[in-house]
């Protein structure tokens, strides 16, 4: 069944760039066909994964092989019938590299689609055409735009159930656009689909001839990839590499965002340390200048004391060392975090202590705009808006929350909203060492002040 | 909505950069966080790919770390010669757990099908014991199979090197969290985001040397479980089972008991870029018998502490 159509040469591998997108959805909206599809239309499923579906298929007693097995990783998930956890794929088209983040879209899972989204450049979100905006999908917008992914593009699926009718996409394109709009979402847009009959996926469909725009595989092919969303270079020394034959003290890491050039005058933080950038080596290649996303090693016109966790930045726009961080974050840990506790914050190649000072607010990420708009209703308790989650003094699973933590020493922490590579941060559990929650400096989706 | 055109200027192989970047990042990483990493080398061209990226890493010093091979005794003769090579060449410290002594002294029992795959776990678990190794970096990638795709980059294991996917850490933006306890260690994934064919681009790009055998040759094998395997002293070929000579090559070289050869005539890294493109088999499919046993094989095998 899988035919290749004319094989392409080694040329034609050659794909420009590579994208990052997390994908989310209901467990009824039909994602993990959707995503099945992309990978079975862009003959990234070969003939053994894909016998292995049509083999279960038949034993399951259905007529075609159902795609949404592609996708259905570990025996655990396959017995509860959803998708547990973050799911990878991948999958290339001529054009294009894709990694693909496979997120569960089920009400307690809000911290899977966190961390799907985290490095995500693209977030495309599941909905059925027939429901329109669900919660989840008002909720999944809001992680997105939590999160700070550039871009979320909303797949309206399931057209053909609706008739493949015009007016009820665009109703749902407009309400969507209103949403992402109002969370703050810089660019948004919204595609019709039918994942499982493959209209518009990756080939266009005589029944929604309506639609002007492109196909969702194109748009994946075509959307652009900021990779540097703000000059001022940020370089975490992530390793000192040290060379006693050769004389070489060079410093190690990746750039976090912006770029660096040689003869730049630098600072090395938090000590204040000043010098210029003597040379800048890309992994064996020496460069004039090194960008965000880049590993490189740095060296220095003069000799410094730099280690691990020290930042390297532009001496005329370093940012501020601080101990007091006010953050949103999502708490991910089974293990509730509560006000006193002490825990590890790692930050960029830095982990400090750190002690919760105040939980101050809970979000509902289903509806965090009406939540804001309570804050200021209410001045008296001015925090305590949520009235199904009071602002109490912990945090449990999936719970959004607003945090003020106190650092045993300074971190260069910026706010998420202007950089998502040093505006985040981990808290870990000194004792068991488990990841507890995921920070973002600031309030990056305005609903806090 | 606007669609901005495709941009032709792009350099060829952008995706090599940010994957290549990623797998440094990550290596730097271990090397800063860990007392004692070490490197799973089996000659083969992922574990070759990883420790290009590692010596990458560290230049112009050399790798702060060294290599443990687990020998399950059936090695193609040419892997074993290039993993002694790479690590003449590079001043490298190697490790060997032998899967041989374990069926010597009676720790191991040798399959009724002379597999040795499965036996590799004991003696790798053993090893990072006994050297203390705390992180242990792998060549998997999450593209090889279904179990493989929610697998974290560190991914943490008990004592028994055994890997529960209900205690494994969400990783965020570029944040690994390494923290373990003692007696616990971590393995690694720099290649996780990687495919076979970014794999073999990088190879081609970077002038990666690997064996011979990943490339066309004519060799003696016979037909057994659907896959062309080489004759040898771990049992084959049996009665029944008829030796023929073919161009074969091999995608993967493990154990030569249960690692299939391919017919093909791509004799250079070109000619493989264009069939593994062109191909409809995935890699583990076409050479791992093992991997066939059930759908959920790998998922088990990862729980008993496989790599």
């Amino acid at each position: 069944m899988t035919v290749l159509l004319d094989a392409p040469t080694a040329k034609d591998t050659h794909v420009a760039g590579l994208l990052r997108l997390a994908t989310a959805g209901s467990v009824d909206d039909g994602k993990s066909t959707l995503v099945g599809r992309l990978l079975y239309d862009t003959k990234s499923v070969l003939a053994d994964q894909y016998e292995a579906v049509e083999r279960t298929s038949r034993n399951r007693g259905l007529e075609q092989a159902d795609l949404a097995l592609l996708t259905d990783g570990l025996r655990s998930e396959r017995e509860q019938g959803i998708t547990i956890d973050v799911a990878y794929r991948y999958f290339a088209t001529p054009h294009r590299r894709f990694i693909l983040a496979d997120t569960p879209g089920h009400v307690q899972y809000t911290r899977n689609m966190v961390t799907g989204a985290s490095t995500a450049e693209l977030a495309v979100i599941l909905v059925d055409a027939r429901k329109g905006l669900a919660e989840q999908t008002r909720r999944h917008t809001a992680v997105s735009a939590l999160l700070r992914v550039p871009r979320v593009l909303l797949a309206v699926n399931k057209m053909d159930l609706v008739d493949f009718d015009k007016d009820r996409f665009g109703e749902i394109e407009a309400d969507f656009a209103a949403y992402a709009t109002a969370l703050g979402v810089e660019h948004h847009a919204a595609l019709p689909v039918s994942a499982l009959r493959g209209d518009n996926v990756v080939e266009p469909s005589a029944d929604l001839a309506w639609f002007e725009g492109p196909t969702l595989l194109e748009y994946l092919e075509n959307v652009p990839v900021e990779t540097e969303r703000r000059p001022a270079g940020r370089f975490p020394v992530q390793y000192v590499i040290r060379h006693q034959a050769a004389d070489y003290r060079g410093y190690a890491g990746t750039i976090a965002s912006g770029h660096l050039e040689v003869g730049d005058p630098i600072v090395v933080l938090p000590s204040g340390q000043r010098s210029t950038i003597a040379a800048i080596d890309l992994l064996g290649r020496p460069a004039e200048r090194a960008t965000a996303g880049q590993a490189a090693t740095l060296l220095l016109a003069d000799e410094l004391d730099v280690s691990r966790g020290d930042l390297i930045a532009p001496a005329d726009s370093a940012p501020t060392a601080v101990q007091d961080v006010v953050a949103t974050v999502c708490h991910l840990s089974e293990k509730p975090l509560n006000v006193g506790d002490r825990v590890l914050l790692k930050h960029t190649t830095r982990t400090v202590k750190a002690i919760v000072k105040e939980i101050s607010a809970k979000l509902d990420i289903s509806d965090p705009l009406a939540a804001a708009g309570s804050v200021k209703d209410t001045e008296a308790d001015e925090f305590a808006w949520d009235d199904d989650a009071p602002a109490g003094h912990s945090l449990n699973a999936n719970d959004i929350g607003r945090v003020v933590l106190r650092t045993a020493s300074p971190i260069l922490l910026e706010p998420y909203a202007a950089d998502r590579e040093t505006g985040s941060f981990l808290l870990i559990d000194p004792a068991s060492g488990d990841t507890l929650t995921a920070g973002m400096s600031g309030d990056p989706l305005g609903v806090f002040s | 909505m606007s669609i901005l055109t495709h941009d032709e200027t792009a350099p060829a192989h952008d995706h090599l950069r940010t994957l290549e970047a990623e797998a440094v990042h990550i290596i730097r990483e271990v090397a800063a966080e860990f007392e004692r990493p070490v490197l799973l080398f089996s000659g083969g061209k992922d574990s070759i790919v990883m420790l290009h990226l590692a010596l990458k890493a560290f230049a112009p010093a050399p790798v702060p770390f060294g290599l443990l091979h687990v020998d399950t005794g059936h090695n193609f003769p040419e892997v074993l010669a290039t993993r002694d090579r790479t690590v003449a060449e590079h001043g490298l410290q190697l490790y060997v757990a032998h899967v041989q002594d374990y069926i010597d002294d009676g720790r191991l029992v040798e399959r009724p099908d002379g597999t040795r795959n499965p036996l590799q776990t004991v003696p790798l678990v053993d090893a990072i014991q006994s050297h203390r190794f705390d992180a242990v970096f792998g060549g998997g990638r999450r593209d090889e199979e279904k179990a493989r795709a929610k697998e974290r980059v560190f991914s943490l294991r008990d004592d028994f090197g055994q890997w529960d996917p209900k205690r494994q850490r969400p990783e965020l933006w570029r944040l690994y969290n390494g923290r373990h306890r003692p007696g616990e260690h971590v393995r690694v994934f720099p290649l996780s985001n990687w495919t076979e064919l970014d794999v073999w681009q990088y190879i081609a790009e970077q002038e990666i040397e690997l064996p011979e055998i990943y490339y066309a040759h004519e060799r003696q094998v016979f037909a057994r479980g659907g896959m062309w395997l080489s004759p040898g002293e771990w049992g084959g070929p049996r009665e029944g089972e008829t030796l023929q000579t073919r161009v074969v090559r091999y995608r993967t070289v493990g154990d030569m008991s249960c690692t299939g050869a391919v017919d093909s005539d791509a004799a250079d890294v070109a000619a493989v870029i264009t069939e593994i493109t062109a191909s409809r088999i995935t890699e583990r499919g076409a050479s791992r018998a093992d991997d066939k046993m059930s759908e959920a094989a790998m998922e088990d095998r990862k729980r008993e502490g496989y790599f």
